[in-house]
């Protein structure tokens, strides 16, 4: 059993879509429970599978599909996966994250989309299926249908969502799929002068053609990088994102709105270092000179456009687009311990992202609006649910020790060492806004104060709410548990962040990127 | 020296959350329960931290690792004279707050107590963090999480002054705190060694000297301003504001604990990360002294225009912490020892004061120093005790404030500057000519009895806000009588 862990990842969510689609009709209240036990088998492949990588010598599993074999030059056509630190990493936060969303969306999916939980959880358990798979495979076309596979079922649950959401949909269709074709193009260049699609295949036959002067390349690079950044929503590509995700059900955006694009800037971090390779990304490119700039500008919009935005989802959905920056600036300040905080990252932000979507969840069903107006004095009648959102609040401010506290040190670290001011200005601009963001909204959620003709002096609070909106009336446990958790996540990884990082730093290790440190 | 690993520390840090699950689980609807738990606490809290005082005095430094940041630096707790001055300044004086509270809170039938005390107990831990960091790090941490423990406290009212008062609160404080303070971290941390630096307060002193001068003096700006609860103009306006908090609150945070964390972290960087020795050869630290002095005078003379008993309270505060800055920057043992001295010595006297502040309100609902008129007689104790505050902040001999000037004092003429021994004279005389007034006033001018209809039935406070006040007051002189323990623990013994 524990070799096939990497398949038990995906058969899981597999069989368990094909269930849900048979018992979509008669018997649907069966499919809750059977998306929440094969995201907890394929939670268990993936625990084994870490465990198994870290374990074995190489800190690296291939695993070939169907038996191909790849030893001939250039390696075969296959599908193979390859579970390595940084993908199985990233890819047990998909899991985790996913199987946090399924024990919290009995109620809304049954609420919000009534009568359609088999289609709901089908495409819930693909969209896990696709995203796990992306941060598994060793192959570059594999990864493209991957993406397909992800992508046409995240259409499928966004547009489940309220009566906007359909053109918010539409939208997002079009510019995925210029994103994937983009991606696809440059795949397809690749191929062409390299004759293989096997991601090491690829960066072999690089190194020993020396291929780094190739126009073809350039063109490869460029159309891969510019897919994934539509992809993932960076400014200003990221006309899709708000929409999507604020029309969408609750329990899609939670699961999309976490999982999505940190995957995609994890397909960016594998292509530039496994697949082009450490030495063509950042030395034979331009990207290193031109990206912080963009990331500056990425960051700067859309944490002002998230300050903004008087709708929590909407604004939260802004902040996504600002994180993005964060990482992709990360990355392309080309230096180790940048890498590091993108990596970190990714991890942090999909956890604090979660948390901040599951307790927007909570208030969109206790209040009936997400809006800024409707959270007036909600401590008083869910202290355990405000502060579990609270936390993911602290964490995207990044005030210690959440996670999101590490993985900005890591960053701003990786910036003044790489001498890049205007990204740590950028990151620290961001940060305030974050504060203004943050504590605005807890003031209206601690605070219930009288906008009018109100004396000065000794007041008392909460003088203008009628009684049933400060009575103790707290979320469903089946909500609530999984916010905490999330929340509860957020700190550990925080507490534990030595031995996350240690794992990052001995997949980056061996790439002998740039310190800095030695001036 | 000697290094003695023990949990106490960590014991001092936790003992608050402890207290703070028995007064959610008490709660409203048992008040009495609630404030014993409170009370005892910080009995417990108080009693483990002076139990450390005698390990201190025999030359010792009580050690507690508790978590790994990051590979090379720890969350690490250490206890030596400087931190257990401080830690056990702000305990004790938590036992008198808990106590005034109780008088304070129910004479004004505040709402939402148990949150008010809940907070109270998280902000202490913070303290008691705060006072036993070992290095930069573990301060930064705790320092954090006093800015959002206490933001619940200060916005306590729920109106629309404490709710402008929180804001200006926060951004102040997080604002400082992670653009200046955050670069200046992970600058260190970084290029020091290649980052192989933990900046520990005893074992890096003076490694910042790796750097080129005018680095040291960007990083010296960084640290000074980003530690913004020390209030040192132009990042100071976020007291007087603060002031909206309930008394206790103004009383203990904003002239105990939380203004002189800051204050306590500026001591610790210029005394344990620059080192004097280092500080006296850098070129530009001067501007400093005089950012200080500065602080000193002008938030004196705005404090004479105040009106509201609590904001020139406030403005008072601000300079007397650009005491203890100033101590600090002399960059003599006199001058760092009299600032640890000061932060013991002004805690006692202006806790006094908010205390009486405080009591005046609950008795008579009086904000403002000119409608004090002929309170001394309703309220002879609370007055008194005002008179014994006023005076000890003034500096005056036999009450404890006079020691921590005359080190300052002492160290400034150490370090050669003769003028700023004037600046610490002209300072006095101003705070003379604000904190007597009010003294005067209340004792000597008569109630104008037509105008002040509603001030008849007025009597002494409740007890339990006479008791703590008249116990700190006396505090003052015990402290300049026994002055003995302080002066060791700040280094200053012989």
């Amino acid at each position: 059993m524990s070799e096939n862990s990497i398949a038990l990842i995906f058969a899981c969510p597999l069989f368990g879509a094909v269930l849900c689609t048979f018992l979509g009709g008669a018997k649907r209240a069966l499919c809750h429970p059977v998306a929440v036990v094969s995201l907890g088998g394929a939670l268990w492949g993936g625990i084994e599978t870490l465990r198994r990588v870290v374990a074995s010598e190489s800190h690296e599993i291939s695993y070939l599909l169907g038996g191909w074999t790849l030893d001939s030059y250039p390696r075969g056509v296959g599908i193979e996966f390859r579970a390595d630190l940084l993908g199985t990493l990233i890819m047990l936060v998909v899991i985790g994250v996913a199987f946090l969303v399924a024990l919290y969306s009995k109620l809304t999916v049954s609420e919000e989309t009534p009568e359609k939980e088999g289609p709901f959880y089908t495409l819930f358990l693909l969209q896990v299926t696709g995203l796990a798979g992306i941060c598994l495979t060793g192959d570059a076309f594999n990864l493209y249908v991957l993406i397909e596979v992800a992508a046409l079922t995240g259409y499928g649950l966004i547009a489940m969502g309220s009566a906007r959401a359909a053109a918010a949909t539409f939208n997002y269709v079009i510019l995925g799929t210029i994103g994937a074709s983009f991606y696809l193009l440059g795949v397809g260049y690749l191929y062409m002068k390299t004759g293989t699609l096997n991601m090491v295949g690829i960066q072999e036959v690089i190194v020993q053609q020396d291929l780094a002067d190739s126009a073809t390349m350039q063109v490869a690079f460029v159309f891969i990088g510019l897919g994934i950044l539509i992809k993932m929503a960076f400014f200003p590509f990221h006309a899709w994102l708000p929409n999507a995700y604020s029309h969408a059900p609750t329990s899609t955006s939670c699961l999309l709105a976490p999982l999505v694009t940190k995957v995609m800037i994890y397909v960016m971090i594998r292509m530039t270092l496994t697949v082009f390779g450490v030495d063509f990304s950042f030395e034979e490119t331009l990207w290193t000179k031109l990206l912080p700039w963009l990331v500056v500008v990425a960051i700067v919009c859309a944490a002002t456009m998230a300050l903004a935005q008087r709708d929590l989802k909407k604004m939260l959905t802004y902040l996504i687009v600002a994180e993005v920056g964060y990482m992709v600036g990360g990355v392309w300040i080309y230096n180790y311990y940048g890498l590091v905080g993108s990596i970190f990252h990714v991890i942090s932000d999909a956890c604090m992202t979660l948390c901040l979507f599951l307790g927007a969840g909570i208030i969109l069903r206790k209040v009936g609006t997400s809006h800024f107006d409707g959270l007036k004095g909600l401590f008083r009648r869910m202290p355990l649910t405000m502060t579990g959102f609270f936390v993911g609040g602290f964490s995207i401010i990044g005030l210690p020790p959440t996670c999101g506290f590490f993985s900005k040190w890591y960053l701003i670290t990786g910036g003044m060492l790489a001498e890049r001011w205007e990204y740590v200005v950028a990151l620290l601009f961001s940060t305030m806004v974050m504060v203004v963001l943050f504590f605005r909204l807890i003031e209206r959620i601690h605070l219930a104060v009288k906008e009018s003709g109100e004396e000065f002096g000794h007041g008392h609070g909460d003088l203008d709410l009628p009684e049933n909106e400060t009575r103790f009336d707290e979320a469903p446990l089946s909500m609530l548990i999984p916010l905490l958790l999330s929340a509860a996540v957020v700190l550990l990884i925080g507490i534990y962040n030595q031995d996350v990082v240690n794992l990052v730093e001995s997949f980056l290790e061996p790439l002998n990127l740039p310190k800095g440190t030695d001036r | 020296m000697e290094v003695i690993q023990d949990t106490r520390p960590l014991i001092a840090l936790l003992a608050p959350f402890v207290g703070v699950v028995g007064i959610v689980w008490a709660g409203e609807k048992r008040a009495n329960l609630r404030e014993t738990i409170t009370l005892l606490t910080g009995i417990f809290q108080a009693s483990v931290v002076l139990s450390m005082i005698p390990l201190v005095l025999a030359d010792n430094v009580i050690e507690f690792h508790v978590w790994q940041i990051f590979t090379n630096v720890p969350l690490l707790l250490r206890v030596d004279g400087f931190g257990i001055t401080f830690a056990a300044v702000a305990s004790v004086l938590w036992i008198a707050t808990s106590l005034y509270s109780i008088g304070y809170m129910r004479g004004l039938h505040e709402h939402a107590q148990t949150r008010f005390y809940t907070f109270f107990a998280i902000s202490m831990s913070a303290t008691m963090g705060v006072a036993f960091s070992a290095n930069l790090l573990t301060i930064y941490f705790f320092y954090e999480m006093l800015s959002v423990s206490t933001f619940p406290l200060v916005t306590h009212m729920q109106n629309k002054e404490a709710r402008t008062g929180g804001r200006t609160y926060l951004s102040y404080l997080l604002f400082t705190s992670l653009c200046l303070l955050l670069p200046a971290l992970s600058w260190c941390y970084v290029w020091l060694d290649g980052g192989a630096v933990t900046m520990d307060f005893l074992a890096d002193t003076g490694k910042i000297s790796f750097f080129s001068s005018h680095t040291q003096l960007v990083l010296l700006l960084l640290f000074t301003f980003g530690f913004a609860k020390a209030g040192l103009m132009p990042v100071h306006s976020w007291l007087p504001n603060a002031m909206v908090a309930p008394t206790p609150v103004s009383a203990l945070l904003h002239a105990v604990a939380v203004v002189k964390v800051g204050v306590f972290c500026v001591i610790r960087v210029y005394s344990d990360v620059f080192g004097i020795d280092l500080l006296r050869g850098l070129d530009g630290e001067r501007i400093m002294i005089w950012i200080a002095c500065a602080t000193i005078l002008i938030s004196s003379l705005i404090a004479l225009s105040q009106d509201n008993l609590k904001r020139r309270l406030a403005f008072s505060t601000i300079g007397q912490l650009g005491y203890v800055v100033l101590g600090a920057t002399l960059a003599t043992k006199q001058g760092m020892g009299g600032a640890v001295l000061h932060i013991a010595m002004h805690a006692c006297g202006k806790i006094t004061l908010f205390f009486c502040a405080g009591a005046i309100f609950v008795a008579s609902g009086k904000k403002y120093v000119s409608q004090l008129r002929g309170l001394g007689r309703k309220m002879p104790f609370t007055m008194g005790a005002f008179l014994i505050g006023s005076l000890s902040v003034i500096g005056l001999p036999p009450l404890g404030g006079f020691i921590s000037k005359w080190y300052l004092a002492l160290g400034a003429l150490d370090g050669g500057y003769f003028w700023v021994v004037v600046v610490l004279l002209v300072s006095s005389m101003l705070n003379v000519f604000y904190l007597l007034p009010v003294a005067v006033t209340a004792f000597f001018r008569d109630r104008d009895e037509e105008e002040d209809e509603d001030g008849k039935g007025m009597k002494e406070a409740p007890w339990q806000c006479v008791i703590p006040l008249t116990c700190t007051a006396l505090g003052c002189f015990g402290l300049f009588f026994f002055s003995d323990v302080l002066l060791q623990l700040a280094g200053l013994g012989h």
